[in-house]
Parts: structure tokens; sequence; C-alpha cells
């Protein structure tokens, strides 16, 4: 009997350095303080890249490849190392200069350019930056790209022909499956996985996987912003409320703050 | 002086007005707003991050900046609370040594045959700063010490078929060794010690007493030092020790434990052979040879000590710089002071200070250098800087420093252990006196 056809797949990984998720942010002229902030991979991303890696687990020989990719400041190959440590097997950097806006649409016109350089099949990436909260990038690839999209993945079936992905999409009324044809683009959620602690031999073997850098320029990349900050402000801090000792007094405070 | 340049570089048919317009463009684009042109310099993070480990050491390499991480992602499960919880109630600390073990740091010095990663002591102090900084302090380091680095000797001057035998299980941490060196009569004079190891055909029979054994109700294994060769039998003072690494039987080897003032979660122990038998083939190399293989790794053990040391020192700092900023007194935050300020910056410089030296006495190591200086420069000041830092964060915490739940009282329990060990720091000035400025030795 003739082995049915597998489609052979090549990963790709888009992960983000932001602000630490447990620092505190403090906020001054007008702006986020990050200098003295701890910066690490977007959570998100961590766990698209643990996705990634668990997918090659169960689906041994069907992913060829795990290429990890950021647009960031040179500071940001460290992340790209620590996914390199966690099983992406190369890695690529497109290297902007500390300090440059990058906006979620050139993110997305910078992968679109990769996906259509490298030929990749499965684009999994964080659903959004816990710093600009923006949740954009995965989405507005899947425009570009013309492929179809499920975000908010909180789980991941992959066919093990490699030509179809089954992937249940957390939305407010609960649960949402959708099944696509690859090529696709998936964006994950907190609860899709926990990602692995890098371990020292997995360091060791990380320094010997190639990374890839890129200019801007290679990509025909705009990097221009469309968008201006006019402000940013910490939230007020919360009020103190108040006990009370009866629904009468409830009622009472209701209707005295003009909401009943 | 730039916009004249822009200017003729702007070609000669245009007329000034438009050369003018021209030049400023490409003047405000090029995003020049000094009066000098200057290269595009790497922005090179500064300092000390206050919320979390940072990780911006300029001296470090990749691959140690990457260790750095990897761990201080795994000791973030095991916060202050953790470690407080472990040392009141006098409980060893398992998960963490097997979490870490399990993630492979254990074997980071040890030789890749075996399942270590075969790095170096600038590696493994890397490791060893980050667990006592993420707040584990001298408990976190001492639940894994062992396992890192002392079994050294073995790994250098054991037979292949001993180091089959003796290695994997302390990589792979499931194995726990102590280290019997110190007596109640040689501490500083490890060369008077006086339990004997007679040999009786294929055995040794052990007789005599250690003392600060630490894990050893926990430990299967002991790395032990005894006299093969009477004291007065010896040609020189040096001679006459061997070393043996062998299970440690608890039904025969009496172990009691000590009460300390604190690392309470790690026990350290009085140990007591009556005339106990241990197998012959455990002996590490010669007969007499054991003092050598011992003296092999006190650098190292000075530079691992003094990386521990830091870490303490450094959380303390931070704890004391978060608090200072935080905290708002008349009006101002406390650190706004500079009498709350000024102590924290010359603290910072000392740790650093402290911490430069450390590692470079960790490179002096890895790169095959054998002197000592640098190594027990590098212990006496990273305990003294972290012990004066501790002093001070609770200063600046004031009352509440002096609270468990604020967690300064602990480190400052545990910060004397570097001070007091491997070596004082008062026979460090010692050798520092003879080694380096000739002075007469005065004992």
């Amino acid at each position: 009997m003739r082995p049915t056809n597998v489609n052979l797949l090549k990963v790709l990984v888009p992960i983000k350095r932001t602000i630490d998720y447990a620092v505190k942010i403090r906020v001054s002229n007008g702006q986020v303080e990050t200098n003295n902030v701890k910066h690490s991979m977007n959570p998100f991303c961590e766990i698209a890249v643990e996705e990634a890696v668990r997918l090659r687990e169960k689906h041994k020989s069907l992913i060829t490849s795990i290429t990890a990719i950021t647009l960031g400041p040179p500071k940001a190959l460290d992340i790209l190392r620590t996914a390199l440590a966690m099983g992406a097997d190369q890695a690529i950097h497109v290297e902007v200069k500390e300090g440059t806006i990058v906006e979620p649409l050139a993110v997305a016109k910078a992968l679109q350019k990769v996906v259509e350089r490298d030929g990749y099949d499965f684009v999994v990436l964080g659903k959004q930056a816990i710093d600009d909260d923006a949740s954009q990038v995965g989405g507005v690839l899947a425009g570009l790209l013309g492929w179809p999209q499920a975000n908010f993945a909180s789980k991941v079936e992959l066919g093990d022909d490699g030509k179809k992905v089954k992937v249940a999409r957390e939305i407010d009324g609960g649960l949402e499956t959708v099944e696509m044809d690859l090529p696709v683009v998936v964006t994950t959620d907190l609860r899709l996985n926990e990602p692995r602690y890098a371990s020292l031999p997995n360091i060791m073997k990380a320094k010997k996987k190639p990374v890839e850098k890129l200019k801007p320029t290679d990509l025909d990349l705009d990097l221009t912003p469309r968008l201006e900050t006019i402000n940013v402000t910490a939230p007020p801090a919360r009020q103190g409320g108040a006990k009370v000792g009866s629904v009468d007094e409830v009622v009472a405070k209701l209707k005295e703050a003009g909401v009943l | 002086m730039l916009l004249k340049t822009c200017i003729r570089n702007v070609p000669q048919c245009l007329t000034y007005r438009t050369a003018v317009v021209r030049a400023t463009r490409s003047f405000v684009s090029s995003g020049v707003r000094s009066s000098t042109i200057t290269k595009d310099k790497p922005a090179f993070p500064k300092g000390f991050v206050l919320d979390k480990l940072h990780n911006n050491f300029l001296d470090w390499t990749e691959e140690q900046k990457d260790i750095r991480e990897a761990v201080a992602k795994i000791m973030e499960k095991y916060d202050d609370d953790f470690w407080l919880k472990k040392d009141l109630a006098h409980e060893f600390p398992t998960e963490v040594a097997k979490d870490l073990a399990d993630h492979g740091f254990l074997g980071i010095c040890m030789p890749e045959e075996f399942g270590g990663s075969a790095r170096g002591i600038s590696e493994a102090a890397v490791l060893l700063q980050t667990i006592t900084e993420s707040g584990g302090a001298m408990a976190g380091a001492s639940c894994v010490h062992m396992n890192i680095f002392s079994l050294e000797p073995v790994a250098k001057f054991a037979t292949h078929e001993q180091k089959a035998r003796m290695l994997p299980g302390l990589i792979a941490g499931t194995e726990r060794a102590c280290f019997g060196v110190t007596e109640p009569n040689a501490g500083s004079n490890t060369l008077k010690l006086e339990t004997m190891a007679t040999r009786k055909g294929d055995k040794y029979v052990i007789n005599g007493r250690k003392m600060w054994t630490s894990t050893a109700q926990r430990a299967q294994k002991i790395l032990l030092l005894a006299r093969t060769t009477p004291l007065k039998d010896v040609k020189k003072v040096t001679q006459g020790l061997s070393l043996f690494y062998t299970d440690l039987d608890h039904s025969k080897v009496e172990i009691k434990e000590i009460a300390k003032m604190g690392r309470h979660a790690i026990d350290t122990n009085m140990v007591f052979f009556d005339d106990w038998e241990i197998p012959a083939e455990d002996r590490i190399g010669e007969e007499g040879d054991g003092f050598k293989m011992v003296m092999h790794g006190m650098n190292a053990e000075r530079v691992l000590v003094a990386a521990e040391a830091l870490g303490i020192g450094y959380a303390a700092l931070r704890k004391a710089a978060i608090y200072a900023k935080d905290r708002n007194v008349f009006d101002r935050s406390i650190g706004k002071n500079q009498a709350i300020q000024h102590p924290l910056a010359a603290h910072w410089m000392a740790l650093e200070a402290a911490r430069l030296m450390t590692y470079h006495a960790a490179k002096l190591y890895d790169d095959g250098v054998s002197s000592g200086e640098y190594a027990n420069a590098a212990k006496y000041l990273a305990s003294e800087a972290a012990f004066t830092t501790v002093e001070r964060a609770m200063i600046t915490l004031g009352g509440v420093g002096y609270a468990q739940e604020y967690h300064i009282e602990r480190y400052m329990r545990e910060i004397m252990i570097p001070r007091l060990t491997p070596v004082s720091n008062q026979m460090i000035l010692n050798y520092i006196s003879q080694q380096c400025l000739g002075q007469e030795k005065s004992y």
C-alpha cells in the first residue's frame, strides 16, 4: 500500500523582547521607565516557542525546522538565545537601532517578507505583547499572506499528515474550535501550555545554533511610525470603598451616588 | 559647524536657499543633535535592576549571562517566603536541589562523560551567585554546593573506574555527599588533623571525628580526609593525609546535628568514627596524596563562596533600594535623603569591586593559574562587602528590617557563614601579608 503523502513543515516563531511581566511599571515624564528595568521574552511568545517545540516532540520528522525571529535592538539577541535553548533550531535577528520604534504593521510586513523568502508553513506567535497589548501582528500577518488564522489558541492539534490543524480558541462565550488547511497563522493564549525552563545542556547546544542577522533594508522595511503617543499615565490610585451594614444602606448609598 | 558640512556636500548647481533647506532636512533626518558626529555606540544597559535579578554584567560572557537568565528563572519559583519557611522548619529544600539537578546545573563543572557540562569555575560562580541572590542565601547554595564542585579531586585524580562509580549520582542529583575535613582540633591548621585511617587488608579502619560537616544527615556519601601516616612518621608536614570517597553508613557512623545561628534548612554536624571500616578501593589517588588533592580545589572554593556572599549582598541591596524608593516619610521617599542613598551607593561600589575581583579570580583559575592571592582576596572582599551591605539594608528598612517577613534578618544570620568559612578572613590577611607583602609568618 502506498504511504500517505505527508507535508513536511517549517515552523516560524516570531518573538518579542518586552519589560519582564513581574516588574512594577513606573511612569515618569509621560513615559514608561525602561532604564534599569528587567526585560525578557514576552510571556505569550514563550508559550509560542514551547508549542512549536512540543509539536516537534509529538510529530517528530514531520517538522523539519523551528526558526525563531525577532525585530529588535542588539539586546534582543538574548531572547533568541533563550528560544534556541528551549529547542528552536536557528534564529533570525532583524536588528534595529536601540530606541527605534517598531510598530506592529512593520513587524507584520517584515515577517511576510521572511515567510515568502524561506517558505514557512506554520507561523505561531504570541497573541499580544505585554508592553503595547496591540494584538495586531498575528492578524495583520495572516491578512498580508492571505492565510487562515486562529487566535487565542488554548489547544493546537496538528494532523499527522501535516495538512490540517485544529485549534481551540478562547472566546468570550467559551471555546471555539476551528479546522484550517496549512499554511496557517496561530496566536497563543495563556492556557495553551507551560513553557519549559532552559536546561544547562540545552544552553550549551544553543551556542552552536546559527543566528542570521538582517538589517531592515534587507527586507525593504519602512519603519516610519504611523502612530504618535500623546501621553502615558499610570492608572489612578484606587480609591478606598466603604463598608455598609444593611441592604437599606446599600440602596441609600447607590442613590447618593446618583446611580439609582 | 555641522550645517556647514551638510551644505558643502550639496551639489553646486543648486541655489544657496535650496541648499540650506536640503541640508537642514538631511541634518534633521540624520537625527544628529550634538555638535560632533559620533558613530552609533551600542547602548549598554546601566547598573542595577531593582525588581528582578539583573543580567547587565558587562564583564560576563554570553554563556554566563544565559546561565544567569536560566537559573534566575528556575529560582523565581522559590521566593523569599519559601526560604523563610524552610529556615523556620529546619527543612532541607530537596525540591530546589532536584529542580536544579533536573535542569542539568549540578554537573556544571563535571566531565561530560558522566553527564556534566565541563564549564569553568566562572560559570559555577554565576550559578551560585544567582541562587543566593534569588533569596535562597546560603541555604540555597549549600543544598547543591557539594554536588557542584567538591568532587573536583575525584574528577581530577581518581581512576576512570572510580569516576564512573562516584560521579554520575552526584551530577544527576540522585546522591548527596558531605565533606569531612575539619575537626574540633584542626580547623585553620588542616595538617594537624587527627582522624586516622589504618590499612587492614582490603579495608581502612577509620577512627576520629569531624566537625562542621554540613548535609551529613541526608548524605549517602562522604568525602573524607584522614591521616594514613602518623604525624611523627612523616618527613614533611603536608604528607601523611589521604582522601577517601565512600558510602556514609548511618548505622555505623554517629552524626550529631549542631544548633546554629542560621541556615537552619541545611544541617551541620559532628561526625564520630569508631573503628569504622571502609573499602580500600574508595581511596582516591595514593596514600599521602590527600592534602595535595584537596589543596588543588581550595582557590576555586574561595571563589565560589565569594560568589555566594555577593548574591546575598545584592539581594539585601535590592531590598534596601526598593524600600528607600517606595517608602514615603516627611512627604518624600526616604531614599531622597542623602543619609539613606549615599551608604547604599557606597555598598553598590564595594559589591561591584568585590564582584570584579571574584570573577577575575575565577578566570585566573579557569586559565590554570594556581596562585591564590586573588581567590583569597575575593573571598575576603565579597564576604565583608556583603556583610556591611546586609547591615546597612537593615538600617535602611528600620524597624521592619528586624521583622522576619522582610528577610533581612535571615540574610544577616546567614551572611556570617562566608565570613567565617571556608577559611577565616584573618587567615586570609595572614596569607596576603606573607605572599604579597613578604612579611614574616606570625604563627
